[in-house]
């Protein structure tokens, strides 16, 4: 059972899928989102006659893509009542394998499975003291996180792993009309290897979560543990695999950044695991478990990237885009409580 | 029985403490000395200040992530006013940090307690928003040391029977929060809202009340470290204390202190930083590179929390919770909703 020290509302109830209120709120949020989607873009166009330059625009999907592929993962998870923010830390870890592979001389396929390893060893971990043992996971996660990066810490000290194979760039920064199958249509040129990639968990996860009955389990156990369980649901290996996923896609992200930066150091991806939790969130996914979607996801991480992108373009420094990234999540956490309540009273 | 118990932890990590101590001083030999016990604990003294504040937001079972963050932002809010304006007396300067660490703080405890918003969400926000505002507000410069003036920097060093007044400072708080939290009714409160919120409710306890007060206890607490911290280094600058908020969750975890609220003591959560900081303080002293602390961090947290779960299901929480399945949910749950 969940044991994340959030407050719980002791009473919970499993939405049926048709016309009840929260079917149809998270609708209108999905809505909402693709609103405010096309709202920022025509404003960016508006803002900076670099916006819609279809190059620009291509690059721009970086600012997401990364990020995007864990938040599916942690979608997962969070939907199920548990939390990991041990994801950047995972990258960081999963790169200084690359990075010391690198040196060794191995290949870029050996490599890409050295960053999927790493990251599934560390799901494994972080899956076996939380769904085996039963340690709550925001302390679990909170230790592993300094352990992984830690790690990554040891081995790097202040110095940085560069030094990888050409044909790895290829993950982060090649686009897919470097392959002969892809159609040569003009509009086809500025897709990136990870747009499709992104494109394609969004797909797989999208169908996993709603599309199967594990999915159906994972919904079961956010909304209460104790009756999935005793609905014969496996929670604690359900559970497991949620992390090994989690693991793995950061491991997948870690492919992606680290042959895009091409280089390691122990502070790569700092701070993500807050951007990827925002995502989420804003995505519609209930940080109390139990709901939420992979398309309420992908539109988050779209808005994302382009609020990023449009004031990278108007100059304003990282770190003040921060203080957005923030109130984004406060807001979209707050707002559906106080309408709520709004609701409720009147 | 329980107290017992208690007891039983904090004597252990004591030990703990004392024999590591004891190990480190046999590779070096001047590392035992009550001068280099006196600067390892005013050293870690803001440690222990933060804990004692993230102690009392974990007890009503919160977390507070922004502490480092506020730190932050109070430590270069005064360091500005003392470069601005060198005439401000420095009980002025320190009050002046622990209010506005109080007002970071009651910005979380407004939005656990009136909006609630689940307590890791808000201060995940505060967090990036807080350390944010020290950058807007410094515009990303640096205040040096040869802008702020000597008393301003000066007075936490004073020696006073041999430990700085900044050592002083935390025995300072270590007895006013100690007796805060087993003495007054808001240490009970905090202990009563954490450990059984249903049961706090009927004995008259406004919880949502309590933990607001926890986060603005916490936050006073970040602001006076913010004002230490900038003393104790000679500079502000927006990266200050980054990441530092885990090091004050690893020191109550360590402490003893129950993430799932309601357990610990005061004594727990010293001896959780005390223990960090001794390994910090060790690390150099033994050849180790101090590349190595994050990760040592990060394996004796996870130590701790799986020594915590042990503790906690002995006290036979999963009885009472069995006993009171039957019959009681449909009274609990209706008066937590």
């Amino acid at each position: 059972m969940s044991t994340m020290p959030l407050d719980k509302p002791t009473v919970r109830r499993i939405p049926d899928k048709l016309s009840t209120p929260t079917a149809r709120l998270l609708g209108s949020w999905e809505s909402l989102l693709a609103a405010v989607a096309i709202a920022i873009f025509f404003a960016n166009s508006l803002a900076s006659p670099h916006f819609l330059d279809p190059w620009n625009l291509s690059d721009a999907t970086y600012n997401f893509t990364e990020k995007a592929m864990i938040a599916f993962a942690m979608t997962l998870l969070i939907i199920s009542g548990e939390i990991d923010l041990s994801v950047a830390a995972i990258i960081a870890l999963a790169s200084t394998a690359m990075g010391a592979a690198a040196q060794m001389g191995f290949g870029a396929p050996a490599l890409v499975g050295i960053g999927l390893g790493a990251g599934l060893l560390c799901g494994a971990f972080n899956g076996l003291l939380v769904a085996r043992i039963g340690l709550p996971s925001i302390v679990v996660t909170i230790g592993t996180m300094s352990l992984f990066r830690g790690i990554a810490q040891i081995v790097l000290g202040d110095k940085a792993y560069g030094g990888y194979p050409a044909d790895f760039a290829w993950f982060g920064q090649g686009y897919m009309s470097d392959l002969s199958w892809w159609p040569s249509w003009h509009a086809f040129e500025v897709v990136t290897f990870e747009m499709v990639a992104f494109l394609v968990f969004a797909l797989l996860f999208g169908v996993l979560l709603h599309m199967t009955a594990f999915g159906r389990r994972i919904y079961a156990i956010g909304n209460n543990a104790f009756a999935a369980e005793f609905s014969g649901i496996p929670v604690r290996r359900t559970k497991f695999v949620l992390f090994l996923l989690t693991g793995l896609m950061s491991g997948v992200a870690a492919v992606c950044l680290t042959s895009r930066l091409g280089s390691t150091r122990h502070s790569i991806a700092a701070g993500w695991e807050l951007e990827i939790i925002t995502m989420t969130v804003l995505g519609g996914v209930s940080i109390l478990g139990g709901s939420g979607s992979i398309g309420g996801v992908v539109l988050a991480a779209i808005v994302m990237g382009l609020v990023t992108f449009g004031l990278g373009l108007l100059n304003v420094p990282g770190i003040v885009m921060s203080i957005f990234t923030g109130l984004l999540l406060i807001l979209v956490i707050a707002l559906p409580i106080v309408v709520r309540r709004l609701r409720a009273s009147s | 029985m329980m107290s017992r118990i208690l007891k039983y932890r904090e004597l252990l990590l004591g030990a703990i403490i004392l024999a590591l101590i004891a190990a480190f001083s046999l590779r070096a030999p001047g590392f035992a000395t009550p001068r280099n016990l006196a600067g390892i604990f005013n050293d870690t003294s803001i440690l222990i200040i933060l804990a004692l504040g993230q102690m009392a937001v974990i007890l009503t079972k919160s977390i507070d992530l922004s502490v480092a963050a506020n730190l932050a932002f109070t430590g270069m809010a005064v360091a500005m006013l003392n470069a601005a304006y060198p005439g401000i007396p420095l009980p002025l300067l320190i009050g002046a940090a622990m209010a506005i660490g109080a007002v970071l703080g009651a910005v979380n405890g407004f939005m656990v307690w009136i909006i609630g918003i689940p307590p890791i969400v808000a201060t995940l926000g505060t967090l990036t928003i807080y350390r944010g505002l020290a950058f807007v507000l410094s515009g990303g410069a640096w205040v040096n040391q040869t802008q702020m003036t000597s008393a301003f920097l000066d007075t936490p060093r004073i020696p006073l029977l041999g430990l700085p007044l900044n050592g002083w400072t935390a025995l300072l708080v270590i007895a006013v929060i100690a007796v805060v939290f087993m003495r007054t009714g808001f240490g009970r409160a905090l202990y009563a809202s954490g450990g059984n919120p249903t049961a706090a409710l009927y004995a008259g306890i406004d919880v949502g009340r309590t933990r607001f007060f926890a986060f603005v206890l916490s936050g006073t607490l970040a602001g006076l470290c913010g004002y230490l911290w900038v003393a104790r280094y000679a500079v502000a600058y927006v990266d200050i204390a980054a990441g530092f908020e885990l090091d004050t969750v690893a020191a109550c975890v360590i402490g003893g202190i129950s993430t799932l609220g309601g357990i610990g003591s005061v004594a727990g959560a010293v001896l959780g930083a005390l223990f960090l900081g001794v390994i910090k303080n060790a690390l150099p002293v033994i050849d180790i590179s101090p590349f190595w602390q994050m990760a040592i961090s990060g394996l004796v947290i996870i130590i701790a929390v799986l020594f915590n779960a042990r503790q906690e299901r002995r006290k036979g929480r999963l009885i009472l919770r069995d006993a009171a399945r039957s019959p009681a949910p449909a009274a609990a749950e209706g008066a937590a909703a």
